[in-house]
């Protein structure tokens, strides 16, 4: 292993090397970079530290992903108010890509170019961030915590700046596929998925363990509102069980066809696709008013990586609520508030731990060295390492209940992409600290 | 007879002439800015280089030929996806091969939806149209294999070569990047195109495309083939949809189908009307509102204290207002009232008694 590892680890520090030469040559014959901090790269000053990212904050995507910013902008104000990152003011800008990956290259190269971020956080979805990632890495720009779950992200040797964050869709899927197959060995499961990475790769993990129960996979593609042709097909089926991959559109729009069909099986949704909250409007909005609350995903199996908005009694919750009450805008929080909050504590550690050295090859460092050891909610580390990028490495069953909270179904557990073991979790799962700023140590 | 064939030659060299030294001028204002102006604002001159590109070729289809499309952002990812499956192999061709590709390819597609669309007027053509440009972005997602879905296709960036980067260190003394290699690369596509442009435009073909525009019975009448000319109008719009595709494919790095949703299909059009239809130098204004107006409005609002997502939805609202005032007070885009106002102040000069025979 050593010796098949070594040679790549090489070529990779060359290509992070090359990239990092380039950029500083770039910055010098632009005349850039006069700043005044220990490093010379973009976006650092004594005082303040640019980051930024891509979000949909208009469009169809927008609902729900544009709160994502809203989290991290509230999370960096609080850090600011208590001393920064050693001394430094964390400055985020959050540009609108609406989902379109030609605008995504746009206003990356707005960030990056001329904004001068030091670094990109939290790039949302897959085929807008994919747009970006070869100039990112090209520059020389760390890309951190990309907020997909397609495994893309984690290819060390040629993204050696990109890392994701979330579980992938694939463990995802293994884990939802092992619960079945224990728990409900004689059920039809039918498969109702996106069709793109979030379908494909999440399928994939499902299939490992039940793959002779499935009897009907149908898909969907994105845009086209009318679902009733694939429900119809998994009701003929005798489904008893259905699995989405989808997002949260689709799990609104799966329960009301299923309801118009008076189809009941039992429903499986991925952590993407299950915010109660989001659906439960949605549903509201798409039913002209005839269904309210969240009590139609009641029953509903999900699963989950991190403390949510609906566990008030949490201690991650309780910060996220301390610091969103003192620094949000005053509408209530919720997961995707939380999603970005969870984003900002991890990178804050980053950065912290980094310390005075803070610089574009630093960080990075960083994010490989101390990898599983970056603090956050998530219940299990992070798989980051020198030979992966890969985000939070396991998650939980639960059920959703009536009133929009949820119960465990599974412990937590730990797992990976291919035939990785899926094992309970006996860390320590951790609680913040008092400060609420995690501390680098 | 022999003095006849002369002067027609002579005319014909002079607006060859001309045609060859506006291109040249536009090339050398392209070099200069591209040299002048800081990297962020290359990558813009990049995106707007593929905008215009389209917006000529659509600003003549409406413009010259009077039939509209709501489609151009379909035919752009054709070029899109030919010029990254072209360049997905261990040694590509050189781009100025692939973009031909492409415009070949797209010319094919636009041929074949051209011949649906002669039969068409108006609202019906303009339906026909969206339809395409709703359907076409499937077609990726049906395909999987080839086209990868919604993920799309990532395109490798050409590697600038030799000449090219002695040549740029000889003008500004800087390091050549492949991003500034792109924007040269759309340069020459642009330039490319706009020749073609203004050549179409004083020929035999741009009066037909006219003619077939304003009266098509008189033109029909004059021994025009209304079909032939409608479908050839359709086929060179959509050879220069396909090479704004391919230039966009590189400076995108990506083809996927959410880069190509109807949104950019109606952007286009948008544009050519902002412009002013018909008007190549319209066209070359709408692109450009296209590509500064919006991360100007977000900037200045951010600025201005509006949190990110105000800013952000500040954008589409602002350009919806230009939009909506250009259709009330200059319904002929920028370069039509300009054209207008200089007809009629020179009018005044010639007629300085007569002010009120006009009305």
């Amino acid at each position: 292993m050593a010796h098949q590892t070594r040679p790549t680890r090489r070529s990779r520090r060359l290509v992070l090397g090359a990239a990092l030469a380039a950029s500083a040559l770039v910055v010098a014959a632009c005349g850039g970079g006069g700043d005044d901090g220990d490093s010379n790269d973009p976006g650092l000053t004594e005082d303040s530290i640019k980051i930024g990212g891509h979000f949909p904050l208009t469009g169809v995507a927008a609902p729900g992903y544009s709160e994502i910013p809203l989290g991290h902008k509230a999370y960096y104000d609080f850090v600011n108010a208590n001393g920064g990152v050693g001394g430094r003011d964390i400055e985020f800008i959050a540009k609108d890509d609406g989902y379109n990956p030609a605008k995504t290259s746009e206003v990356v190269n707005e960030l990056v170019l001329k904004d001068e971020v030091f670094a990109i956080v939290a790039g949302l979805g897959t085929p807008t961030h994919q747009a970006v990632t070869n100039f990112l890495n090209a520059e020389g720009v760390p890309d951190l915590t990309v907020s997909s779950g397609s495994l893309l992200w984690d290819d060390p040797e040629e993204l050696p700046m990109t890392f994701g964050w979330q579980p992938d869709y694939e463990s995802e899927g293994k884990v939802i596929g092992q619960y079945i197959a224990e728990n409900m060995p004689d059920a039809k499961v039918g498969v109702f998925g996106q069709d793109d990475e979030l379908g494909e790769d999440g399928t994939r993990g499902l299939k490992q363990f039940v793959e002779d129960q499935i009897v009907a996979e149908v898909k969907y593609v994105p845009g086209n509102t009318d679902v009733g042709p694939q429900i119809a097909e998994l009701q003929k089926s005798g489904a008893d069980v259905v699995v989405g991959f989808n997002v949260p559109s689709y799990t609104a729009l799966s329960q009301l066809v299923s309801m118009k069909l008076n189809y009941k099986p039992t429903w499986f949704y991925t952590n993407v696709g299950s915010d109660s909250g989001l659906v439960g409007s949605l549903l509201e909005e798409f039913s002209q008013g005839a269904i309210k609350g969240t009590s139609p995903l009641a029953g509903v199996y999900t699963t989950t990586y991190m403390p949510q908005a609906s566990e008030p009694d949490n201690e991650w919750t309780k910060l996220w609520q301390k610091v969103w009450d003192e620094y949000g805008d005053g509408s209530p929080l919720t997961n995707y508030k939380v999603y970005g909050m969870s984003q900002a504590f991890t990178l804050v550690d980053a950065m912290n731990r980094a310390g005075d050295d803070l610089s574009r090859e630093s960080i990075v460092e960083t994010f490989e060295k101390d990898g599983s050891e970056l603090s956050g909610p998530n219940y299990v580390p992070f798989r980051y390492s020198e030979d992966r990028h890969a985000g939070i490495g396991g998650l939980k069953l639960v059920e959703i209940q009536a009133d929009g909270t949820t119960a465990d179904k599974t412990p937590v557990l730990q797992t990976d992409v291919g035939d990785a073991p899926i094992e309970e979790f006996t860390g320590d799962v951790g609680t913040p600290p008092e400060s609420g700023i995690p501390g680098g140590e | 007879m022999s003095t006849d064939n002369t002067t027609t030659k002579r005319l014909l060299d002079l607006n060859l002439t001309r045609n060859l030294l506006i291109s040249l001028a536009v090339l050398v204002l392209g070099v200069l800015l591209l040299e002048s102006t800081d990297r962020y604002t290359n990558t813009q001159l990049s995106s707007l280089t593929y905008y215009a590109i389209a917006a000529i070729g659509l600003t003549a289809l409406t413009g010259l030929n009077g039939q509209i499309s709501l489609g151009h952002g379909a035919l752009m990812a054709v070029g899109a996806y030919t010029t990254a499956l072209m360049l997905d192999t261990e040694t590509p061709l050189p781009f100025p091969v692939v973009a031909l590709a492409a415009v070949v390819v797209t010319s094919v597609v636009g041929f074949v939806v051209g011949i649906g669309a002669a039969r068409l007027h108006g609202p019906y053509l303009a339906g026909a149209t969206l339809a395409l440009a709703v359907a076409l972005p499937s077609v990726a997602l049906y395909f999987k294999g080839t086209f990868n879905g919604e993920v799309g296709l990532t395109v490798a960036s050409p590697r600038p070569p030799e000449w090219f980067v002695s040549f740029i260190d000889a003008v500004s003394g800087e390091f050549a990047t492949s991003s500034k290699y792109v924007a040269y690369l759309g340069l020459f596509c642009l330039i490319v195109a706009l020749f073609f442009a203004l050549n179409l435009r004083r020929s035999k073909i741009g009066r037909h495309w006219r003619a077939v525009r304003d009266q098509e019975v008189a033109a029909e009448i004059a021994g025009i083939n209304l079909g032939r000319t409608r479908v050839q109008a359709f086929v060179i719009s959509a050879a220069y949809a396909g090479l704004a595709g391919a230039v966009m494919a590189v400076v995108v790095r990506l083809a996927a189908p959410s880069a190509f949703t109807i949104v950019l299909s109606l952007s286009l059009l948008t544009a050519a009307v902002i412009g002013g239809l018909g008007s190549i130098t319209g066209a070359f204004i709408g692109a450009a509102v296209l590509v500064f107006l919006p991360p100007w409005v977000t900037s200045l609002s951010t600025g201005s204290g509006l949190s990110d997502t105000q800013a952000a939805q500040m954008s589409p609202l602002i350009y919806g207002i230009v939009l909506v005032l250009v259709m009330l007070l200059a319904p002929g885009g920028v370069m039509g009232t300009v054209t207008t106002a200089w007809r009629r102040a020179r009018l005044r000069r010639l007629h300085p008694a007569t002010p009120t025979q006009k009305g």
